[in-house]
């Protein structure tokens, strides 16, 4: 391999690792292709195991002899290398720095991570769109699955199955393709059974200056309306950045020819505005010396709570025109990619019990994040540390699943997850062993072999030693809607996320393991009082029978 | 009574809260005690029940074609409007109302006319559950250096002060006398809290007479004897809580601080907390940002910071965390003032003994620390939180504070407090009700006179009697936590102060999370509880069935049950099911869905309020936790017949649907 290339020193003694929560430890260093690793000679158990691909942005410092390394990781913990000589350092750090960078995904970890574990069940095929169909089909027939992207020719960022409009045939999908950013017409992303009414999603029509329109796409969203009914078309960009789109061939549904829809416009900020937001953010976190005031101006500075409730808010209005306005609706962007996705994914969280259990959030995020092709490749090359500005990095993964957290705190007992498998989720999106999140879309996916070549991220989570890390103990299965609290007060810094680093969880998780503990207890009563309660009934139906003859 | 000139006024309509956008009809009553507001509407007749002395202003809004608004604010944090029809009626309203929240006599305060139905006997009773003296001998007290002193016997020396206070020895009478002199209104130092672990004490006082140059022997000797009875330590902190800017203007006027040359021994510390009334516009400019109509994320971010209450917060929690860390990881005393000693001092105190002390995080050692630093030590209540018309700017949010400081400890060691939350928020709103003696008057000796035990009830025998609805479900007595000094980081983090919606915003039930974890663990607990009883039952019974068959003969019995795990629903799914206003002010976004609305947020405060004399009893009916189903649980108490009520209330997404 390569990389032996790239590592000029592989193994560095007498190096002090210094990391949050833990005493100075010293051992030895050694680079692999994919792993930063150090051992402390007395003790295996100080161990750093640290994935390349994780670091975020190095600094190197030099006091005499003795170079320090600071490694800042995509999951914000920051950690520092005291290496003895110089020349060490330097041939480090710059191997830190290229192996880091990989250009070609093939070289990544994934594609050599061989699995000490034993899979249960083959994740890449846990969630199949014909079996996400079937939950519906039993409900409706007004739907069909569509295999006319089979060869990624009509929409190279959609999956090769998607759900349309059973009164829409292939053909005018195509036509209706040609007038869809990207190609992304519209498709279906939630049913709701309790009414039959739905989300779709698309990019956004190509109208531009001129006004064009396309009736196979008109035709294609009102074959989603009962008789007499209206729609909404959620655009999640305001009126005015819409509008500007159309110089660009983009547009927005003009009322004229989508008489039956009304459309609504919000403003959910993308790319670098939520990138910016996010370093802000995490750069306030890791500051300590300021003081409370400025604490508070510079987490508003950051604008990213701001964010956190514009998405939510619209989340929150596109489940309620479903569910309380007895409407469907339409939801785009501009590409359909992003926001979008955000938007129709949290209302299903609103809307859909299903969503809220480990399973079905699962399966949600297989639908409307990778089959629905958010480029989590581009989105998430960097994270909070990254000085060069490059124009595809962008948090949207992780403010949906801030989002998610926000819900959880407001309704503790309505999750069949805990924090921890939000956790797990962004750890893994910016960085894994698993190949679930590389690639853009379902086409680089395939091209890239995955499913031959990786693992799959959920053939790990679902086996029953890792659930339970992930299970939260207060759930109760709650088959409302819920309406989550979008003003200022109810919505809160995610500690788990950026606070991890900074302050100790030591009480926290204290306090978790004690409501574990409690329910824990609790069931195992419960489980010894039917034993011997079934016991008795059989002891005493025994003495019936010596009774009765 | 004659301050009331309507007492009652028809087709009023009330706005409870911020959010709320519909409002109520029906008739407001004026009684001695209690604004009342019964809702026409037939089936419901929903109360709402308001003490005269929550009630913090009374504000007259522009007519409007609706009639005459009245903007009520409470102490509790409740906002309600009232818009009576005729402006006759809304000026007598309000004219009576100006009076009925400013009592002039103590004898016109509610706990004067509350009756629980208790006897004389467990009337006193309640006044026992707390025993300072007790509480003195638990800290292990006297000792070999500390002693209980009569020299404030009939408040000869400090009419503000107890008259069992713990000194050194080694101070006698004419020191503490002539100590007292050079101090604020003669509060000297005395014993506020005895860490037996190091031998150390904290003791508080008020501010030294000391000027430009003045000195005072006895006062350098009372210190010399508070270090003397620490021998392993051979200096005390002196901690000034004001900003020196402040302590050193006090100098001006014959006041100020400890000179460091002229007492032996001492390290002398500011810790800048603000004075009360920067506290007071600190509150006020919290609380207009908590009244905003659907602020944005800046608004409310810009809001708080502003306000500057966090800062202050944890001014008093820096100041709490300095002294616990020189009594337990120095081994020093110290010596805590402000100006009088009333104030800032009987929160630092506190918090320190709080974070020193595990005792103080159970029920009953919190009822004590309020008691011995707040009232005991003549906080002065009456001026503070304005039971009886005064000095409005003698109002200050003190003891507040010092509650917050507690949640948000809460807020960091889930499991080392032995009650929850809503103890917290119950004492706050008892301390202005005046529904009990406790928290009457500016002293002891005041409360002496008012003869406050022998005519009203005690507070905390009410929430003792009523302890399981104030419990921790993850406290443990074993617990990491529950043991020894509660250590925050260094330095301490801004970012774990947090705003506390469940206090300032409480009357807002959609802004709080809408499942309650703490009722939920403390019902798997009750049934946990249950659980173990029925094992030991069953044990007992197939025990003796053994051996029954075992002697072959023949016993009956009766069959159990079969076990139903009906699960712990703690969740209003009344609120959970109702969206909120999520389109903003887009007014194209039709609402006209019969079920969207607050109407929920307006089950806030019912007649629990005076039936059962717990305010909160309706706050916590959406926490309420059971076994039970709930479809049959109302939100508005035992008014209304469950039946109708069921379907009504639930605003049930079947229904909402048929009806769309």
């Amino acid at each position: 391999m390569e990389f032996a290339e790239l590592i000029k020193t592989p193994r560095v003694d007498n190096v002090v690792l210094h990391r949050p929560f833990f005493p100075a430890v010293e051992g030895t260093l050694c680079l692999t292709g994919h792993h930063l690793i150090l051992s402390s000679r007395q003790d295996n158990t100080e161990e750093l195991w640290l994935l390349h691909s994780n670091i975020d942005a190095i600094d190197k410092r030099f006091v005499g002899p003795l170079g320090t390394i600071i490694i800042k990781c995509k999951d914000f913990r920051i950690i520092q290398l005291d290496i003895p000589g110089m020349e060490e350092c330097l041939n480090i750090a710059s191997s830190i720095e290229a192996l880091s960078t990989l250009d070609s995904i093939t070289l990544m970890y994934p594609f050599f991570y061989r699995p000490m574990f034993e899979v249960i069940e083959d994740g890449w095929h846990s969630f199949l769109p014909e079996q996400e169909f079937e939950l519906y089909s039993s409900a409706t027939s007004e739907w069909r699955l569509s295999y006319v992207n089979k060869e990624f020719a009509v929409c190279p960022s959609y999956p090769p199955i998607v759900i349309v409009p059973n009164a829409i045939d292939d053909e005018a999908l195509r036509k209706v393709a040609t007038f869809r950013h990207g190609g992304r017409f519209p498709v279906l992303s939630y049913y709701h059974k309790k009414n039959g009414m739905v989300i779709m999603r698309s990019g956004q029509p190509l109208t531009g200056t001129n006004g064009r329109r396309c009736r196979e796409d008109e035709k294609l969203v009102n074959a989603t309306l009962r008789a007499g009914k209206r729609g909404y078309i959620i655009d999640t960009r305001p009126l005015n950045s819409a509008q500007q789109a159309r110089a660009r061939g983009g547009g927005f549904e003009q009322e004229a020819h989508y008489p039956q829809w009304r459309r609504i416009h919000k403003s959910i900020e993308r790319y670098h505005i939520l990138q910016e937001s996010l370093i802000k953010l995490v750069e306030a976190c890791n500051d300590q010396t300021h003081n409370m005031d400025r604490w508070l101006s510079r987490l508003e500075a950051s604008n990213w709570l701001t964010h956190i409730k514009e998405i939510l808010t619209t989340a929150c209005l596109a489940a309620q025109c479903l569910d309380r306005e007895g409407a469907s609706i339409l939801i785009h962007g501009t590409e359909g990619t992003d926001s979008t996705l955000q938007v129709t994914s949290l209302a299903q969280i609103i809307l859909e019990p299903r969503s809220r259990t480990i399973q079905g959030f699962e399966a949600l995020i297989e639908r409307e994040w990778l089959q629905a092709g958010h480029p989590f490749q581009q989105r998430c090359a960097q994270s909070a540390y990254c000085n060069s500005k490059q124009k595809w990095e962008s948090p949207v993964f992780l403010l949906f699943l801030d989002c998610v957290w926000q819900i959880l705190r407001q309704f503790p007992c309505s999750f069949e997850f805990n924090e921890n498998l939000l956790i797990m989720l962004f750890e893994h999106a910016y960085a894994s062993q698993f190949g679930t999140f590389l690639g853009n879309n379902e086409s680089e996916r395939c091209k890239l072999k995955l499913q031959q070549k990786t693992m799959s991220l959920w053939s790990w989570v679902n086996r029953p030693s890792e659930l339970s890390k992930f299970t939260n103990p207060l759930f109760e299965a709650n088959n409302l809607v819920i309406w989550p609290s979008v003003a200022p007060q109810s919505l809160q810094l995610w500690e788990g996320i950026f606070l991890r680093w900074n302050r100790s969880s030591k009480y926290l998780d204290e306090a978790y393991e004690e409501m574990v503990n409690i329910i824990e207890y609790n069931k195992e009563l419960q489980a010894k009082v039917n034993i011997l309660r079934r016991q008795l009934a059989e002891l005493e139906t025994e003495d019936g029978m010596q009774e009765s003859p | 009574m004659e301050h009331i000139r309507t007492p009652k006024v028809e087709n009023v309509r009330l706005v409870d809260g911020i959010s709320s956008k519909k409002a109520a009809l029906g008739t407001l009553y004026l009684t001695a005690t209690h604004v009342i507001f019964v809702e026409n509407a037939p089936d419901t007749r929903k109360e709402t029940w308001i003490l005269h002395s929550q009630i913090s202003t009374i504000e007259k809004q522009a007519t409007t074609a609706t009639g005459c608004p009245l903007l009520v604010r409470c102490k509790n944090f409740q906002l309600l409007q009232l818009v009576i029809p005729q402006e006759r009626d809304c000026h007598d309203v309000y004219i009576s109302l100006l009076r009925l929240a400013r009592p002039v006599k103590y004898e016109e305060l509610y706990c004067f006319s509350f009756n629980p139905k208790l006897d004389r006997e467990e009337r006193e009773q309640g006044w026992m559950l707390i025993d300072l003296s007790e509480e003195y001998k638990r800290m292990g007290l006297p000792n070999n250096y500390w002693q209980l002193s009569d020299v404030n016997r009939d408040y000869r020396v400090c009419d503000s002060y107890p008259t069992q206070l713990y000194v050194p020895k080694s101070a006698t009478a004419p020191i503490i006398v002539g100590s007292s002199k050079f101090r604020s209104r003669r509060r000297f130092p005395a014993l506020s809290y005895y860490y037996k672990d190091n031998h150390v004490s904290i003791c508080r006082s008020s501010q030294p007479l000391s000027g430009f140059s003045a000195r005072c022997l006895e006062d350098e000797q009372m210190l010399q004897a508070i270090r003397k009875a620490s021998p392993g330590s051979d200096f005390i902190y002196v901690v000034d809580t004001r900003p020196k800017l402040n302590a050193m203007a006090n100098r001006a006027a014959g006041k100020g601080y400890e000179n460091e040359d002229n007492y032996s021994n001492i390290k002398f510390q500011f810790i800048g907390i603000e004075n009360i009334h920067v506290m007071r516009n600190s509150l006020q400019k919290m609380l207009e940002v908590c009244e905003l109509k659907s602020p944005s994320m800046s608004d409310f971010l810009w809001g708080l910071e502003n306000s500057g209450w966090l800062r202050h917060i944890k001014a008093i929690m820096d100041a709490g965390i300095f002294i616990a860390k020189a009594v337990s990881e120095e081994g020093a005393s110290v010596l805590v003032h402000c100006s009088d000693g009333w104030d800032r001092t009987a929160q630092v105190c506190s918090v320190a003994s709080l974070l020193l002390d595990p005792h103080y995080r159970t029920l009953k050692g919190f009822m004590v620390l309020i008691e011995k630093d707040w009232i005991s030590f003549g906080h002065k209540f009456n001026h503070r939180y304005g039971n009886l018309d005064g000095d409005p700017r003698e109002i200050s949010p003190v003891i507040d504070q010092f509650i917050e400081c507690v949640w948000q400890l809460m807020e960091q060691f889930p499991c080392a407090f032995e009650f929850n939350e809503r103890f917290l928020i119950h004492i706050q709103h008892h301390i202005y009700s005046c529904q009990f003696g406790n928290f009457l008057c500016n002293s002891q000796k005041e409360r002496q006179e008012l003869k406050i035990q022998e005519r009203t009830y005690s507070l905390w025998a009410h929430l003792w009697k009523n302890r399981g609805d104030y419990l921790n479900p993850l406290f443990r007595d074993d617990s990491s936590q529950t043991q020894g000094t509660l250590r925050l980081p260094t330095p301490p983090c801004n970012f774990m102060y947090k705003f506390w919606s469940g206090m300032y915003n409480r009357f807002e039930k959609g802004l709080q999370p809408r499942q309650s974890v703490t009722d939920y663990l403390m019902a798997v607990k009750e049934e946990t509880q249950q659980l173990e009883e029925e094992l030991e039952a069953l044990e007992e019974r197939l025990e003796r069935i053994q051996k029954v068959q075992l002697n072959r003969t023949q016993v009956k019995s009766k069959q159990s049950e079969p076990s139903k795990h009906s699960g712990f629903s703690t969740s209003d799914n009344s609120t959970a099911n109702t969206p909120q206003d999520y389109s903003g002010n887009m007014k194209s976004f039709p609402s006209r869905s019969p079920s969207q609305g607050d109407e929920d947020s307006a089950l806030i405060l019912t007649q629990d309020n005076l039936k059962s004399s717990d305010p909160d009893l309706s706050a916590n009916s959406d926490q309420e936790s059971g076994v039970e189903d709930l479809s049959c649980r109302s939100p508005s108490g035992g008014e209304c017949a469950p039946g109708e009520d069921s379907g009504k209330d639930r605003d049930s997404d079947e229904a909402v649907f048929l009806t769309a």
